[in-house]
C-alpha cells in the first residue's frame, strides 16, 4: 500500500478535488432540472442547451469586456450578468411561446416537444458561436492557484474551481432550499409542486408560478454553464453531454429532489473523476452505471418517494 | 390527457390500407429508379422505419425508449465486427437481429421493471453506456473512426456496387412489409391490446391476471431485434459503422420519426421514415448549418397542429371521401 499510495496518492488526491468542481457544475444544473420538473412535470431535454448557450454567452461578453480594455475582474460580472440574460430572455420566451401549448398533453410529446428545442437550438448556437473552440480563462486564470496540502505534498490547484465552484453550489443549494421553505413565494411554488388543483383552488396563479419556475430554472442552467465557461473551451456537443449527465444525476437522486441532486451529484462528480486517474477508458460509463446501480435497488432515486398505484 | 399518440382519429379500413401500402412500395421503387443516389437515402429510411415500427410497439404501452438506437448500433456492429469472418449478408442480417434480441432480453429483463420518465432514461443511459464504449475501446471498434464494411456477399455471389445497392434496397423493403405485416398482427393480437392496457391502467391488467411486465417484455424484446434488423440494413448500404449510431440523439431521431409518422398504422414509420430523411438530406443541402433546425421545426409544428402525424392527415382525408 505504502509505494502505490506514495505514487498514486497524489492523483488520488487531484482526482477528488476534479471531483468536486466537477460535482459542483453538474448540480447547478441538475437542480435546475429538477425544480423545472417538479412543477411543470416535464424533463427538459433543451436544458442543456440552455446550459451550452449561458457558457457561450458568459465567454463571449468576457471577451468583448476584456477587448474595451476593461479591468479584467469585470469577467465575473460577465458570468453572472450572462446567465441572467440567457435565463430571463429565453427561460420566458420558451415557456410562453411553447410549453405553455403543450401541458395538458402526454408525456411522450411534451419529452419530444423539448427535444425538438433542443435541435433548433443546437444549430442556433452553432450559428451564432460557430464551430471553432472558444476559451475565455480570464477569471479562473486571475484567482491563481492554491497550493493543497495532501500528506507530506501539495497539489496545485486553481483557486476558481476549488472555491469559486463548490461555493457557488454551496449558496445556490442552501438559498434555494431557504428560497423554497421560508419565502411566500418558494412556498407557492412548493404548493403547486405537491399538488396543482388544490393550489389553484387556493387562489395560486399558477400560470405565474409556472413561469417564474421554469425561468428560476433556465437561469440556473446558465449560469452552470457560465461557471464552467472558464474550465474548458467551448465546441459544439456540450449541451448534449451536460443534459444527459443531468439526467444521470436527476433520476439517481429522485425526481423533485433538491437536496438529493446535490448528493447524487457528488457521487457522479466524484466517480467519474476517479474513473479518469484509475480506468480512463471507463470514465464516461461511471455516471450511468452509478445510476443503474441506484435504481435496480431502488426503483425511484436515492431520495425519490414511491408513487401510488392507480387502479 | 388526450390520447393522440395511440388512437388514430379514424380508421382506415384494412383494403385502403393495403392499397396506400401497395402505392407506397410503388412510389419507392419508382423514386430509386427514376433518382439513383435517392436509393440510398430510402434504404436508410426504410430501415429506420423497421426500427421505429418497434418504438411504435412501445409506444403502444404509452413508455417512451430514449436509448433504442443502442439495438441499431448493436445490429450495424455485428456486421462490423463479423463482415471479415462471415461475409454473408443473408446470415448476417438474422444474426444480427438475434444479437439485438438478446441484449434486448437481458435489458429488457431489466427495464420493464420501470414506467414513464424512467423507463426513458435508463434507456438512454444503457445506451449511452453503449456508445462510450464503442467510442473507447479503441482496439476493438476504432472508436470514432468507425470500421468501414466491404467484401460482403449475398447468397454466396459478390455483386458489383449497383447491384449491390439494389439488392440491398430490395432486401430493406422486403423487410420492411415483413415486418409491417408482422406488427400489424401482433397490435391486433390479445398481446397487442394488453400493450394497450399498460397504457390505460395497468392495474386493471394484472387484476384480470395478466403479467404487465411479461407483457412488456415481449413487446421490448421484438422492437430490439428490429432495431437489430434495422443496424444490420444500415450497415449493409452506408458500409461504414461508427459509435454515433448508438449516441442518444439517434435515439431521440428514432422516437421523432414515430411521432412524425404517426401511431396509428404499421405504415405510420415508413411515412415519417422517408419524410425525415428527406428533410434532412435536402435541408442539409440547402442550409447546411441549420438542417437540424428545420427538423426540430418541423416537429413542433407537427405535433403542434397535426399530433396524429402525416399518418393522421392521410387517414383524415381518406375516412373523409369514404
Amino acid at each position: 500500500m505504502g509505494a502505490w499510495f506514495s505514487e498514486n496518492g497524489l492523483l488520488i488526491g487531484l482526482a477528488l478535488l476534479d471531483g468536486l468542481a466537477n460535482a459542483a457544475l453538474i448540480f447547478m444544473v441538475a437542480v435546475g432540472l429538477n425544480l423545472v420538473f417538479g412543477v411543470l412535470r416535464i424533463v427538459n431535454v433543451a436544458h442543456g442547451s440552455l446550459f451550452a448557450i449561458g457558457a457561450y454567452a458568459a465567454a463571449s461578453l468576457g471577451l468583448f469586456l476584456a477587448s474595451l480594455g476593461l479591468p479584467p475582474a469585470l469577467g465575473f460580472a460577465a458570468l453572472v450578468v450572462a446567465a441572467a440574460l440567457v435565463g430571463g430572455i429565453l427561460g420566458p420566451l420558451i415557456e410562453r411561446l411553447l410549453l405553455r401549448r403543450i401541458y395538458d398533453q402526454e408525456q411522450v410529446l411534451q419529452l419530444l416537444v423539448t427535444f425538438a428545442l433542443f435541435m433548433i437550438l443546437e444549430d442556433v448556437q452553432k450559428l451564432v458561436w460557430g464551430v471553432q473552440p472558444i476559451l475565455q480563462d480570464a477569471p479562473m486564470k486571475l484567482l491563481g492557484t492554491v497550493e493543497v496540502p495532501f500528506g507530506e505534498d501539495t497539489i496545485p490547484f486553481t483557486a476558481y474551481q476549488l472555491f469559486l465552484l463548490p461555493g457557488v453550489a454551496v449558496a445556490t443549494l442552501v438559498g434555494l432550499a431557504w428560497f423554497l421553505r421560508r419565502t411566500l413565494t418558494g412556498r407557492v411554488i412548493v404548493a403547486v409542486t405537491t399538488d396543482k388543483e388544490a393550489a389553484m383552488a387556493m387562489g395560486i396563479d399558477a400560470a405565474k408560478v409556472t413561469l417564474l419556475t421554469f425561468t428560476c430554472g433556465a437561469a440556473l442552467a446558465a449560469l452552470g454553464g457560465a461557471l464552467a465557461s472558464p474550465t474548458t473551451s467551448l465546441v459544439p456537443g456540450i449541451g448534449a453531454q451536460t443534459i444527459v449527465l443531468s439526467f444521470a444525476v436527476v433520476a439517481t437522486a429522485g425526481l423533485g429532489q433538491i437536496e438529493g441532486a446535490a448528493i447524487s451529484a457528488l457521487m457522479i462528480g466524484l466517480g467519474r473523476s476517479i474513473a479518469v486517474y484509475l480506468a480512463p477508458e471507463f470514465e464516461v460509463v461511471v455516471p450511468y452505471l452509478i445510476m443503474v446501480a441506484v435504481l435496480l435497488v431502488r426503483p425511484q432515486g436515492l431520495f425519490g418517494v414511491p408513487e401510488t398505484r392507480r387502479v | 390527457m388526450s390520447t393522440t399518440v395511440t388512437a388514430p382519429a379514424r380508421r382506415v379500413a384494412p383494403i385502403g390500407e393495403a392499397l396506400l401500402a401497395l402505392l407506397g412500395i410503388a412510389a419507392v421503387i419508382l423514386a430509386a429508379w427514376a433518382v439513383p443516389w435517392l436509393k440510398f437515402v430510402l434504404t436508410v429510411a426504410l430501415a429506420k422505419g423497421i426500427a421505429v415500427l418497434g418504438i411504435l410497439l412501445l409506444l403502444r404501452a404509452g413508455q417512451v425508449s430514449f436509448g433504442h438506437s443502442m439495438f441499431l448500433a448493436i445490429g450495424a456492429y455485428t456486421v462490423a465486427f463479423l463482415a471479415p469472418a462471415l461475409p454473408e449478408a443473408l446470415l448476417l442480417l438474422p444474426l444480427g437481429a438475434a444479437i439485438a434480441g438478446l441484449f434486448g432480453l437481458v435489458i429488457g429483463l431489466f427495464v420493464v421493471r420501470y414506467r414513464d420518465i424512467f423507463f426513458g432514461m435508463l434507456n438512454l443511459a444503457l445506451s449511452m453506456v453503449l456508445y462510450s464504449l464503442l467510442e473507447k475501446l479503441y482496439d476493438l471498434t476504432k472508436g470514432t473512426d468507425g470500421i468501414r464494411v466491404s467484401g460482403l456477399r449475398f447468397a454466396g455471389m459478390t455483386p458489383d456496387l449497383p447491384t449491390q445497392e439494389w439488392v440491398t434496397f430490395g432486401l430493406a423493403l422486403g423487410l420492411a412489409l415483413l415486418f409491417g405485416l408482422l406488427v400489424r398482427a401482433y397490435l391486433g393480437s390479445p398481446m397487442g391490446q394488453a400493450l394497450a392496457g399498460i397504457k390505460t391502467r395497468e392495474t386493471r391488467l394484472e387484476f384480470m391476471g395478466v403479467s404487465a411486465r411479461r407483457v412488456l417484455l415481449s413487446a421490448y424484446v421484438m422492437s430490439a431485434a428490429m432495431g437489430g434488423i434495422a443496424g444490420t440494413l444500415v450497415a449493409m448500404t452506408s458500409r461504414h459503422v461508427t459509435p454515433q449510431l448508438a449516441y442518444w440523439t439517434s435515439s431521440g431521431e428514432l422516437v421523432f420519426i414515430a411521432i412524425l409518422g404517426g401511431a396509428g398504422s404499421a405504415l405510420g414509420p415508413f411515412l415519417g421514415a422517408t419524410a425525415f430523411e428527406l428533410v434532412r438530406v435536402y435541408a442539409a443541402a440547402a442550409v447546411a448549418d441549420a438542417w437540424q433546425m428545420i427538423l426540430g421545426a418541423v416537429l413542433l409544428l407537427v405535433i403542434l397542429f397535426a399530433p396524429g402525424g402525416l399518418w393522421g392527415i392521410l387517414a383524415g382525408r381518406l375516412g373523409r371521401r369514404r
